[in-house]
Parts: C-alpha cells; sequence; structure tokens
C-alpha cells in the first residue's frame, strides 16, 4: 500500500511500486484531469505538484509519491469556486483543445506559491515544462500574469 | 448586446480549466479492452504473414488480420485506395498489417512484440522526385495522384530573368493528445464510434464498405486538437476499434503513444518547388512560371486537395500578366501524408516568399518595395482568371509594417541580441489564403445544420467539431445574434451522427464562414417559423415564445445554398478558385548566434484580414497558435527519416516543437475586410497564420547574417553550415 495525501485527501493505493502516477491517477483513481500527451516527461500534460513542486506524473514511480502531498487540477478549485489562474485562463482564452491545460495550470499553481510577482521571463521560465500546440503561448502568459495579479 | 464580435468566454473553458472535459482516453466503457496495431517492418514488401511467438500466453489476446473483414478491406476517402489492413503487399513502413485486443494497453502492446511480421522486402521507392513513371508501381500506372496546369497569358523572356528552388519537409501536426478512438457494440448489431476526430461522418462513410453495412453512428469526444492531423486519420483508428470490436463482442479502446502516433500518422506534404520569373528592370512581375512535385506517400489520402491548393497558392498575392502553374503530386513508398493546417498553401507561400525575395536581391531592390510595387489589386486576376475584389494586400502589409515600429522588448531569456555573436535581422512575409473549398465544394457538400428550440433555449445541430478553434463559443453567437437572445440561451449539440445533420468536414476553415452562415440562416427560419406558429411578426424572440400556446420543441434545418456567384470549371482548372480570400502580413524580428546557428525569436508581429472577427480573443488564438506552428516550420520541426522511410526522431525530446522559451511575445492586428457571403462578414481564418512565419523568418536570417536559405527547416546546423559556406567562400 501507498499512502499520500490527495487534494488535501489521504488516499491509499494498492499498486505495484513502479506503477507510474500517471495511471494510478487517471486508471484507480479516475482522476482524469491530468492527461497523458507523450509518456516521457517531455510535455508536461501530466503534470502535477508533489509537495509544491510541478513533476511529471509519467516519470514517479508510486511508491516517490508514499507520504507526500499530491494537487491534481481536481484540487484547485475549492467547491464551485475556481482557482483565479483557472478563471484567468477562460477570460483570456488561455485554452483552446484543452489537453494541456491541467498541466499549464498546475505548473502555473506552483510558480504561484513560490514566487507572487513574477516578470513575463520567469512565467515563460517557470512554463517551459508544459507544451502547448493551439495557443502560441501568448494568452496563457497574459493569463498566468493577470492571475499572479500583475499587468500582462 | 449583439454578442457577435465580443469576446465571450468559451463554452468550454470551465470544463478544461477544471480537468472535467472528457477526452477520449478519458472515457472507459464496462469491459473494454485495449486494441494494438501490429505494423509493417519495411516500406515495401510481399506480405506473407504473422508468426505469433509459440512461448507467449494468448489465451486472453484476440488478433485480427485482414482475413477478418466483414466486407471490403477499404478505408475509403477520396479513392478505394488504402487498406484498413494490409494484404498480400505492404505499401510503406508502419502500415498496419494485423490488430490485437486485451485486457490492458500494456498486454496488448506485450502481444504485438510477440507477433512478427513475415515479409519479403520488395524495391522500394522512396524519393519523390523519381517516383512518376517508376516502373516500380505504387499508385496507378504512373504512381501520379493529381496533376495540374493552370496557364495564364503567354510567354516571354524579355526582362530579368530569376529561377530558384525551394524544398520544405514534412511536418508533423502535433495535437497534444494522441490519436485515440473507441468502439463500442449496439444492441442493433452495429457499433458506436467515439473518438478524438475533427470529422465524425467521414468515419461513417470510411469504414461502412469494410463491415458492409451502416448500422454505424459517430460521437466525438473533447478533442485535444486537430489541425488536419484528426481530419482522416481517425477513420484509420475506427476501422480497426471495429473489427477488434466485431471479433470480440467487447467495447474496444486504442489510444496511440506518441512515437507510434509520430511514426505512423499523416503529415504535411514535403515539397519540392521550382520557380522561373521574368521581371522588368524597374521590378515589375512579367512571367511567373512555378511547379511544385509534392510527396503524397504510398494512399491517396486527400493528397489531390492538397496539390490543388498549392498550386492556387503558388502565385502569391501578386499580379502578373503571365503566370503558368505546374504540380504533380506522386506516390512514394512513406506513410501517406494527409491534412495540416493551410493544406498545401504553406508549402507554396513558402517558395513564392523567398522567390520574391530573390528577385529584390537580384534586382537590387528593398523587398518590401518590390512587394508593394507588385501585390495584387482589386481588379487583378489570379492564375485562374477570378478578377478579385476587396483585395487586402496593401492593407494588412500597411498594418503590420506600422505595427512592427513598436520598440522589440528582447525577452531577457535571450542573452546579448545584436551584439558579438547575435546578428539582429526582421524579415517581412505577404501572403493570401483562399477561404473554405475551392470552386463549387460547398456547393457540392450542402451542408446541413439545424436548430432547435428548446423550452427557451435553442440548440444547434451541426457535425462541426470543436477541436479547440472555439466553435462551441462562435457558433451560439452567431445563431444568438440572428435571434437576438443572449448567448448563454444557446448552445452547440453533442456533435453524434446519429442526432446531428453533415454540416460537411470540419476542415479547410470554413466552419464559421461558411457553415456558420448557414446556421445563421437556420437561427433566421427558426424565427420565422415562430412568427409563422403565433401570427405574428415581431422580431424581439421572447414575445414570440410568449405568444406560444405550448412548449414543444421546434426544429428546423437549413442548408448551404449555392448563390449562383462562383464560376469554377475543374476541368480545366479556371474561374473562381474561392469565393472569398484573406490576406496577412508577418513582420518577425530575430536573433541569429552566430556560434551555434539557432534562430531566436524576439517578436512576431502580424496583421490578418478576417472579414469578421466573430469572437475577437478567439481569432487572437487562431492567429497566434497558427504562426506558433509557422514558427516551428521555420526552424525546428524536422521530421528524419530512415532508410525504409521510417521516422527516427519519433518522441518529443527529438521532435522539437516551440516551448514558452522559443516562442516570442507576439502582436496580433486584426482586419476586417468583409466578406459578404460570411456571417456578419466573417472569412475562414484558422489556416491563413500557418503560411507567413516560415518565410519571413528565412527573409530575417537573410536580413541578420547574409546568407539565402532555401529549405525548410531552418535548423541550427543547416544555419551554421550556411554560415560556413559564407565564410570559406
Amino acid at each position: 500500500m501507498t499512502q499520500f495525501s490527495l487534494n488535501g485527501h489521504t488516499t491509499s493505493v494498492d499498486a505495484p511500486p513502479m506503477t507510474r502516477l500517471i495511471d494510478v491517477l487517471r486508471e484507480q483513481l479516475r482522476l482524469t484531469g491530468t492527461k497523458e500527451g507523450c509518456g516521457e516527461g517531455e510535455c508536461g500534460a501530466c503534470t502535477v505538484l508533489i509537495d509544491g513542486l510541478p513533476v511529471n506524473a509519467c516519470m514517479i514511480p508510486v511508491v516517490q509519491a508514499e507520504g507526500t502531498q499530491i494537487l491534481t487540477v481536481e484540487g484547485l478549485a475549492e467547491d464551485e469556486r475556481l482557482h483565479p489562474i483557472q478563471t484567468a485562463f477562460i477570460n483570456y482564452g488561455a485554452a483552446q483543445c484543452g489537453i494541456c491545460t491541467p498541466g499549464f495550470v498546475v505548473a502555473a499553481k506552483a510558480l504561484l506559491d513560490a514566487q507572487p510577482n513574477p516578470s513575463r521571463t520567469e512565467v515563460r521560465e517557470a512554463l517551459a515544462g508544459n507544451l502547448c500546440r493551439c495557443t502560441g503561448y501568448q494568452k496563457i502568459i497574459d493569463a498566468v500574469v493577470e492571475a499572479l495579479g500583475g499587468q500582462p | 448586446m449583439n454578442p457577435v464580435g465580443i469576446d465571450i468566454p468559451r463554452a468550454d473553458g470551465p470544463s478544461k480549466v477544471r480537468g472535467d472535459a472528457q477526452y477520449v482516453d478519458d472515457i472507459r466503457p464496462a469491459g473494454c479492452l485495449y486494441g494494438a496495431t501490429v505494423r509493417s517492418p519495411i516500406a515495401h514488401g510481399k506480405l506473407l504473414g504473422i508468426q505469433k511467438d509459440p512461448d507467449f500466453d494468448w489465451s486472453d489476446i484476440t488478433v485480427v488480420t485482414c482475413l477478418d473483414i466483414p466486407a471490403q478491406n477499404v478505408v475509403l476517402l477520396m479513392t478505394e485506395d488504402q487498406p484498413a489492413l494490409a494484404d498480400g503487399v505492404v505499401r510503406h513502413v508502419e502500415e498496419p498489417v494485423a490488430l490485437v485486443a486485451a485486457s490492458s494497453p500494456a498486454r496488448a502492446r506485450a502481444a504485438v512484440a510477440h507477433i512478427k511480421v513475415l515479409v519479403e522486402a520488395l524495391p522500394a521507392v522512396l524519393d519523390p522526385l523519381t517516383a512518376q513513371n517508376n516502373p516500380i508501381q505504387i499508385f496507378g500506372t504512373d504512381n501520379v495522384f493529381k496533376q495540374i496546369s493552370i496557364h495564364k497569358g503567354d510567354k516571354t523572356d524579355d526582362g530579368v530573368i530569376v529561377e530558384g528552388t525551394y524544398t520544405v519537409g514534412h511536418q508533423e501536426q502535433l495535437y497534444i493528445e494522441p490519436q485515440g478512438m473507441i468502439a463500442v457494440p449496439r444492441a442493433d448489431d452495429g457499433l458506436t464510434l467515439i473518438g478524438s476526430m475533427q470529422c465524425p461522418f467521414y468515419i461513417v462513410k470510411a469504414i461502412a464498405p469494410m463491415l458492409g453495412h451502416g448500422r454505424i453512428n459517430v460521437i466525438q469526444a473533447t478533442t485535444g486538437g486537430g489541425f488536419g492531423g484528426k481530419e482522416e486519420y481517425p477513420s484509420m483508428l475506427a476501422a480497426h476499434c471495429a473489427l477488434l470490436s466485431i471479433k470480440t463482442g467487447a467495447p474496444v479502446k486504442m489510444i496511440y503513444q506518441r512515437d507510434e502516433d509520430l511514426r505512423a500518422t499523416t503529415k504535411r506534404h514535403p515539397s519540392v518547388i521550382k520557380i522561373r520569373s521574368v521581371v522588368s528592370p524597374q521590378g515589375e512581375l512579367l512571367q511567373w512560371d512555378a511547379e511544385i512535385i509534392m510527396d503524397g506517400g504510398a494512399y491517396n489520402t486527400l493528397t489531390p486537395v492538397v496539390l490543388s491548393r498549392a498550386l492556387l497558392h503558388l502565385c502569391g498575392p501578386y499580379r502578373c500578366p503571365r503566370q503558368h502553374l505546374e504540380g504533380v503530386a506522386v506516390a512514394t513508398h512513406t506513410p501517406p501524408n494527409g491534412a495540416f493546417r493551410g493544406f498545401g498553401a504553406p508549402q507554396a507561400m513558402y517558395a513564392v516568399e523567398r522567390h520574391m525575395d530573390a528577385i529584390a536581391r537580384t534586382i537590387g531592390m528593398d523587398p518590401v518595395a518590390f512587394r508593394r510595387l507588385n501585390l495584387i489589386r482589386d481588379g487583378d486576376t489570379t492564375p485562374t482568371g477570378q478578377a478579385l475584389v476587396d483585395t487586402g494586400a496593401h492593407l494588412v502589409l500597411d498594418v503590420a509594417l506600422k505595427a512592427a515600429e513598436a520598440e522589440v522588448k528582447t525577452p531577457a531569456i535571450h542573452p546579448g541580441g545584436g551584439v558579438g555573436r547575435y546578428a539582429r535581422g526582421r524579415g517581412v512575409a505577404l501572403v493570401f489564403h483562399g477561404c473554405g473549398f475551392t470552386g463549387n465544394g460547398e456547393a457540392r457538400i450542402k451542408g446541413k445544420v439545424a436548430v432547435e428550440l428548446q423550452d427557451r433555449c435553442v440548440q444547434i445541430l451541426t457535425a462541426s467539431t470543436d477541436i479547440g478553434q472555439g466553435v462551441d463559443t462562435t457558433f451560439p453567437q452567431i445563431a444568438a445574434a440572428a435571434l437576438g437572445i443572449g448567448v448563454s440561451r444557446v448552445s452547440n449539440a453533442p456533435h453524434d451522427t446519429a442526432m446531428v445533420p453533415d454540416s460537411g468536414p470540419t476542415v479547410a476553415s470554413p466552419t464559421c464562414m461558411v457553415v456558420g452562415g448557414v446556421l445563421r440562416t437556420a437561427a433566421l427560419k427558426l424565427k420565422a417559423a415562430l412568427q409563422a406558429e403565433t401570427g405574428l411578426d415581431t422580431d424581439d424572440f421572447d414575445t414570440l415564445l410568449d405568444a406560444r400556446t405550448h412548449t414543444m420543441a421546434l426544429r428546423v434545418m437549413a442548408e448551404y445554398q449555392d448563390d449562383g456567384s462562383m464560376d469554377w470549371d475543374d476541368a480545366t482548372y479556371s474561374g473562381d478558385a474561392y469565393p472569398c480570400y484573406g490576406w496577412a502580413c508577418s513582420v518577425v524580428d530575430l536573433d541569429v548566434d552566430l556560434d551555434t546557428g539557432e534562430v531566436l525569436y524576439r517578436r512576431y508581429v502580424s496583421a490578418t484580414d478576417v472579414g469578421k472577427a466573430i469572437n475577437p480573443v478567439i481569432v487572437e488564438g487562431q492567429l497566434e497558435g497558427g504562426a506558433i506552428q509557422g514558427l516551428g516550420y521555420a526552424t525546428c520541426e524536422e521530421v528524419v527519416l530512415d532508410d525504409q522511410g521510417r521516422m527516427i526522431n519519433d518522441r518529443l525530446t527529438n521532435y522539437i516543437i516551440p516551448t514558452t522559451l522559443d516562442a516570442p511575445e507576439m502582436i496580433t492586428r486584426i482586419i476586417e475586410i468583409p466578406y459578404s457571403g460570411g456571417p456578419f462578414g466573417a472569412k475562414g481564418i484558422g489556416e491563413i497564420p500557418m503560411d507567413g512565419p516560415a518565410p519571413a523568418v528565412a527573409s530575417a536570417i537573410e536580413a541578420a547574417v547574409g546568407v539565402v536559405l532555401n529549405r525548410l527547416p531552418m535548423t541550427p546546423e543547416r544555419v551554421l553550415s550556411a554560415l560556413e559556406i559564407k565564410e570559406r567562400s
């Protein structure tokens, strides 16, 4: 059994230790907001936070999650109230096809927690591990800067 | 408030930012099995069969070959040449040979690894330049999918002659969500197919001949990007899932892994383009001869249409009295190429704009001044003889150059630009893009749209899928504007072919312009029906609803009406090629790293005529997203094939698309030259942003370091090599 905190709830899973975290989340726990785009840590669609740091859930064996705090996209909104990053993504048109969006908003959350007032360059650096093929990134960066209270 | 022209937040925004939206891999029917594909290891060969490893446990594995196909072995598109599973011969590497189904994806992949494809290799044709009339036959008797000639005016050699050859490689669509499909058996012995796709009705038509019946309905799941890559290829997955589902009697899901997706699915057509032009010493274009050879791969797919669009754009947005265009699309033993945003035009526009730079260089004219002198104006004719109205080439050029006057703030991530090891340059490209289908395409397709009044809300029923381009938001805006109600009362119905009429495929950017127009008609018909029902002649929708004596649903349908304004002859390739054109100008600022050959984008400015921006934020998103694909096409996206035509850089670690650190800041200017046939003046805008970036980047590199690159992509290796050659000479 592996035990961790998932979106604030203590969670135990029975999975072979080398099972990828993304498979535990998606297949066992049916949290399908975390997406798989490449399976090799390049696209960032499976970004989740472990103890506040963004990681690719396709690269993490579940055994490494033992005792950690995991945040997935499903844990961002509080009840019906969207997180400001999520609201900004909607308002700025930062989500198009949406498959990369969960990874981006989770990665942006990590940035928000670590750096309350980042520059556009810092936003670009923080999101460099997430690929988007729809937006050209302009609207995503605008949204994140706006959500963090800066000027886009 | 009229909702057209307003930034209505996306209808699908909340579900996407929450992670609730259901993509195909998020859907798991009870008892679902998982499929995987056994593929050809070689480019061309006699298929002798498959051999199952006797030491593997096959007890829970189902295997399907072409012998299991109920009716015709074909995935039908324009022609019947492409089989669902190879039979007797393999014509490209990675061609599907057999299928397996198992209780988990990992188990299915393990089974695939224990199946050997028995093939006897035959000589393969991999080079498109030797394909035509090659004694090794791939398609027909001459390996030609399509050949087109367009001629306007006579010939002259009286002037300065400039010749050039321009080469472009494959490009992968690289939707972030890989291809995926689920087949679910129906109670009536039919199948429901649920998947990631652009064109649900394509799949119905593609696999009915294989099944031998039409008891199929196709449902689009939330789709994680398409860009053309999910136009025709999903039919192949649908065929495969269907075969496995029929044999197992269970639902079967297939999700491609990224490497498989890269190796096996369609790409942008590689092309070689030669242009020979004659100009007056003052810089007027006198003659423009261009030819394109396009590599279609092993099967026809949509290649003839791609060639057609390439050829129709191979003159650029320029006036010229003599234009002679020749195009041929050939077959090779490589995975079939297919639809990709721009559909032939990016290849053509790249060559045209490179050649315009070459002419300017030869006659010593400023490249922008040279373009301005020759750009096409109202009343000028295209190579097919179409007289243009409401041209916008001059306007987008002016607006883009004006916007580019703003100071370029180099991102801090780019070190020391313009000095030392960095050389700085600016490039400009001017493009046009024919909107919608070629010639009489719309009249042939006759797209249908239904709208249904349900209580006090309106549902839109179309086959126009939202693949991220925002049609679930813009269609309600169009209908709401036509009905005079709030956009929150209008929504798109799910795209299930059992429920919606065939509005035509979601391709070639006509969704908003053409289907949106039919939708507007349907909405107006709904209002008229309510007026007839209530006997009131008011335009106020709520007054009409209040006057109804019942609340029964009311559905009306509209169909695309050919207004007779298009005069096109497909046999001679003459007349009105497109109902209207969009215009765009790209201005790119960049630094070239002289030590590494790497191109660092500083800023990308574009001005694009969109007719009417139904939703400006969504339009900007299309323009910026298309631009980044074009910038990737320019410098980093390269498909490398081995001696069997197999893509060897089949991962995101070595097929490189731009990240946040590669993408420049963008200035995006929207120009609105309305198209009278589009809803509220809207034109198709999905593809035009793909056309300008690559030639603008080539031009900027030339301005920065004085090397002329006529091959895409302009990778650091190619830039460096050109710099070394320049230094030596």
